[in-house]
């Protein structure tokens, strides 16, 4: 009796916030997934019920390239995101001492600060006539500007992995800051030199972290369209700039919608098979 | 298995902590086989020390040998000791089995003989069929007698034990503590035990190094440590002790007279050095060493008479409080009943005195 | 003699590595301040004298103050929606026991994983489905509800870490709940209050892909940034903006995330 009463508080206090939230992403998504199946004409919306758009997502060809250079693109961004930033946090969690609150502030801060300048500080330094390219014919190194570096899927992964690294150490380190010291010393003191000490009692309980870091950074790079538009060129385009294009120039929204879906649907059947199998993997060591 | 009585070696070990000291010229020698005890309160080193030994802090001064080996460049893991932690560090993504066989990957076994010592072990600290079980399903005893057999397993030639039954409540730390001792007659090896809680030192040890402030104040056995301390701060920590300010008046060869305030003159073993002819000391005796009654000692004991106070009852015996005319403190009697000769029961505020052996006085100096 | 413990020692790669990284986080950055104060149209080396003209064109650009007041409004309204959200959100999960509240909790923290662009587009069909004209305020409803999870996972650890029975000796003394919570619990979780509303600003101020799909005719700064940047002359213009809006966002989060630390954190202990 209690229990339900202090049940029907707790529910009371979190609804505003709750209803806000949940009217704020099922609405939109519930009237996404209706456009979806529209046709427009014009400025004109047709509503009879049509699988067309999706017969499009799975025809033309172009759609599905984006769709895979995008999880690719994001795919490599995760990877060597995740990669570089370990070191950096187990660095914080095992050897600052002192002031760790200001490493993680120094940590975190360039990514609370503007996402599209960060994108532009990366086209300034990429570019033809940019920062790496003048430094380096400045210092006679090269004769020719490096055409490589900007207008590139790599220039996209660089860019992002840059942009996305809070996201990567901040779980990461939590994680890593967690575990008891004294099991690193049981391991030691079982024989365990620094790297089996590693692999088999930091690694393992660090997990965690680094599955919430590859899907932090994962979900949201395979939807951004600024940082292929400033830096990705024609061969880095991602599928969000052409959603972007349905929702401007090519003014076709149920297409748009169709692909939002499609995306969203990709992501989030990956995301389970990865949480899945990252747990009967976890589960096997024993 | 050795009975090298120079098994372990520390000579001069000190440990610094910026400007705190908290390890200060420890010098001791332990034997193979020996049950060996660091006894003292929070913040007396001892846990330092024994890091020390583990090599997880390194000395800042001093030498320590293991086996006539020096371990001043030996990283932990290539020493020949293992740790049994104060919060056990059981690794809570392995199971049982796992978490004992962790370290017997070093030692090169065949398979079947890694399976047939965890199965020794398991058996061996009484949790047969634990193997499959993980952390969070164990209790504290429960996971304290994992690490016992993880740390046990890897045979090693010294087992360093941090206060292993500080979690367990009352009964459950009596029973392990007779099973740590059985265990440790059985294995052989040398066990270096930290604790501080005083009958639990006394207890299980052969010998027991009494620390306070970074210092080792006695190294002796529990009987030595509890009938002759050798100083005023020993024989406070160990058991109860009552404390006189005495005046030697003269010294004949092993036996000593004294003025004492209150109990009048007395007679004692002249123990050391500084039971001189005038010299002030502390008398000090043991509760139980005490006897009480309504009548004056007719043994020719010395005696003393008194007031009663008042009377802990503790169960088994009481502590009964005479004010003594000249005693600062009361004097603490322990006594099997509280009552006189003629099975009267004695009341307080009534008149009883005390008496005692002459060797039942302990001679301390002046702090 | 090693004054740290074993588990502890220093490792020279490590810590040279770190440095490194921590340059190529700041690096990048820093080149905008770098190349605003730099006389020449492209940012380039070698660097050609110092100047602060692309400073003061940039004041005087009229549209561009327009942007930034339409930033700072939808920002603080954002800020002060979410965290007000978050505080009864935060108060009702540290303080209730409620069934379903795990996932509840994974509903309301969502907009976390979910891409930008998903978002901006499915609050654009509902919007003008509902028949709504895009404006600054539906770019105010997209950024509240990204700013409630980062508003919640701050002020959480802020309430959990806040000891229950001073609100129930509060409550023993007479203070009915509404009294309690102004006197005793606001004033104790304010520093997290204030740092949710330094950071819900900041995300909403720097927030770009969901203000592109659901702004009207008032831009807001990023919005108008990126329409400039298709003008290569502008350029340093744009910089000197942006180094701007760099220091104060620096500013303004180092502030915020200072003021979210809990109160006595183990981590910040050197010694174990």
């Amino acid at each position: 009796m209690f229990l339900r009463s202090e049940a029907i508080r707790g529910y009371t206090l979190l609804s505003p916030t709750l209803v806000v939230m949940m009217f704020g992403m099922c609405a939109p998504f519930a009237i996404m997934v209706a456009v979806s199946f529209w046709t427009q004409h014009a400025f004109d919306f047709d509503t009879t019920f049509t699988l067309g758009r999706y017969q499009d997502v799975i025809d033309k060809p172009i759609y599905m390239a984006l769709m895979l250079r995008s999880l690719a693109i994001s795919g490599a961004c995760t990877v060597v995101t995740v990669l570089l930033a370990y070191p950096m946090a187990y660095y914080v969690a095992f050897h600052v001492h002192r002031h760790k609150l200001i490493w993680i502030i120094l940590m975190t801060l360039p990514f609370w600060t503007s996402y599209l300048l960060r994108v532009f500080a990366w086209k300034v330094i990429l570019g033809f006539n940019g920062v790496i390219n003048s430094g380096l014919k400045g210092l006679g190194l090269i004769e020719q500007p490096l055409e490589f570096l900007l207008y590139s899927p790599t220039a996209v992964v660089i860019t992002l992995a840059h942009a996305w690294a809070a996201f990567a150490i901040l779980p990461i380190y939590v994680s890593l800051e967690k575990i008891d010291r004294s099991l690193l010393e049981a391991a030691t003191d079982l024989g365990d030199g620094p790297v089996k000490r590693f692999l088999g009692v930091t690694l393992p309980l660090s997990l965690p972290g680094i599955i919430a870091a590859t899907l932090l950074i994962f979900i949201p790079t395979v939807g951004d369209y600024v940082t292929p538009a400033l830096v990705g060129g024609p061969s880095g385009i991602m599928l969000a700039n052409n959603i972007q294009a349905q929702f401007g120039k090519v003014n076709d929204w149920p297409m748009g919608a169709a692909l939002a879906m499609a995306m969203m649907i990709t992501v989030a059947v990956i995301s389970v098979v990865y949480i899945w199998v990252t747990r009967k993997a976890a589960g096997r060591i024993v | 298995m050795s009975n090298n009585d120079a098994f372990i070696i520390l000579t001069g070990v000190s440990k610094h902590f910026g400007p705190v000291v908290a390890v200060d010229d420890i010098n001791l020698t332990i034997s193979g086989g020996e049950f060996f005890s660091l006894l003292g309160p929070s913040g007396c080193g001892k846990t330092t020390l024994l890091r020390m030994l583990a090599g997880f802090e390194s000395p800042t001064s001093g030498e320590i040998f293991i086996d006539d080996a020096p371990m001043s460049e030996v990283p932990p893991y290539q020493r020949p000791t293992n740790m049994v932690f104060q919060n056990y560090a059981i690794f809570p993504h392995l199971n049982v089995r796992a978490n004992i066989g962790y370290g017997l990957r070093y030692d090169k076994l065949s398979k079947a003989e890694l399976d047939r010592r965890i199965d020794e072990s398991l058996e061996m600290v009484k949790l047969p069929g634990f193997g499959t079980r993980r952390s969070e399903e164990l209790s504290g005893g429960q996971r304290q007698r994992v690490a016992l057999a993880r740390a046990l397993v890897k045979r090693p030639k010294v087992l360093l034990l941090d206060e292993p039954l500080g979690a367990l409540d009352k009964k459950l730390r009596e029973e392990m503590q007779l099973e740590l001792r059985a265990l440790q007659e059985s294995v052989g090896i040398t066990f270096i035990f930290v604790t501080h809680d005083q009958e639990e030192a006394l207890t299980l040890s052969d010998r027991v190094a009494v620390m306070a402030r970074g210092k080792a104040l006695q190294v002796a056995s529990p009987q030595q440590l509890y009938n002759c301390p050798v100083s005023i701060e020993v024989a406070d920590f160990i058991g109860q002790m009552n404390f006189i300010d005495a005046r030697v008046i003269e010294v004949e060869g092993e036996r000593a007279v004294l003025e004492a305030r209150g109990l009048g003159r007395v007679r004692a073993v002249a123990s050391a050095d500084f039971v001189r002819q005038g010299a002030q000391v502390v008398v000090a005796v043991r509760p139980e060493k005490l006897s009480l009654s309504y009548e004056s000692s007719s043994d020719g004991r010395c005696s003393v008479q008194g007031e009663m106070k008042t009377a802990a009852y503790l169960g088994d015996r009481s502590h009964i409080y005479v004010t003594v005319d000249g005693c600062e403190k009361p004097l603490s009697v322990a006594a099997q009943e509280v009552e006189s000769s003629s099975g009267q029961p004695i009341e307080r505020g009534s008149e009883v005195w005390i008496s005692w052996a002459d060797e039942s006085l302990v001679l301390l100096p002046v702090a | 003699m090693r004054e740290v413990s074993y588990i502890e020692r220093s490792n020279r790669p490590l810590h040279v590595y770190a440095l490194m990284y921590l340059a190529f986080l700041y690096i990048p950055v820093l080149f905008l301040p770098l190349f605003s104060f730099n006389d020449a149209v492209y940012a380039a080396f070698p660097l050609k004298g110092f100047t602060t003209k692309w400073y003061e064109q940039m004041l005087a650009s009229e549209p561009m103050f327009a942007a930034l007041t339409n930033s700072i409004k939808v920002g603080a309204t954002t800020a002060l929606l979410a965290t007000v959200l978050g505080i009864f959100g935060a108060k009702a999960v540290t303080r209730y026991r409620m069934p379903g509240k795990q996932p509840v909790v994974f509903v309301i923290m969502l907009p976390l994983v979910i891409p930008g662009i998903i978002l901006g587009v499915a609050l654009l069909i509902l919007v003008t489905r509902l028949g709504i004209n895009l404006s600054l305020y539906t770019v105010t409803l997209g950024h509240i509800l990204i700013s409630v999870p980062f508003a919640m996972a701050t002020l959480i650890p802020r309430f959990e870490g806040f000891d229950k029975s001073m609100e129930e000796a509060s409550a023993d003394l007479g203070a009915n709940a509404w009294s309690t919570f102004w006197r005793v619990t606001l004033p104790m979780v304010f520093p997290g209050v204030l740092a949710s509303y330094l950071l819900c600003f900041t995300i909403s101020f720097d927030e770009f892909i969901m203000a592109f799909f659901l702004a009207g005719t008032d831009p807001t700064l990023p919005i108008f940034i990126w329409g400039q940047l298709r003008f290569p002359l502008l350029l340093p213009r744009v910089l000197a903006l942006g180094a701007c809006i760099l220091a104060v966002s620096f500013v303004l989060v180092f502030i915020a995330q200072w003021l979210a630390r809990p109160g006595a954190i183990r981590s910040l202990d050197s010694r174990p």
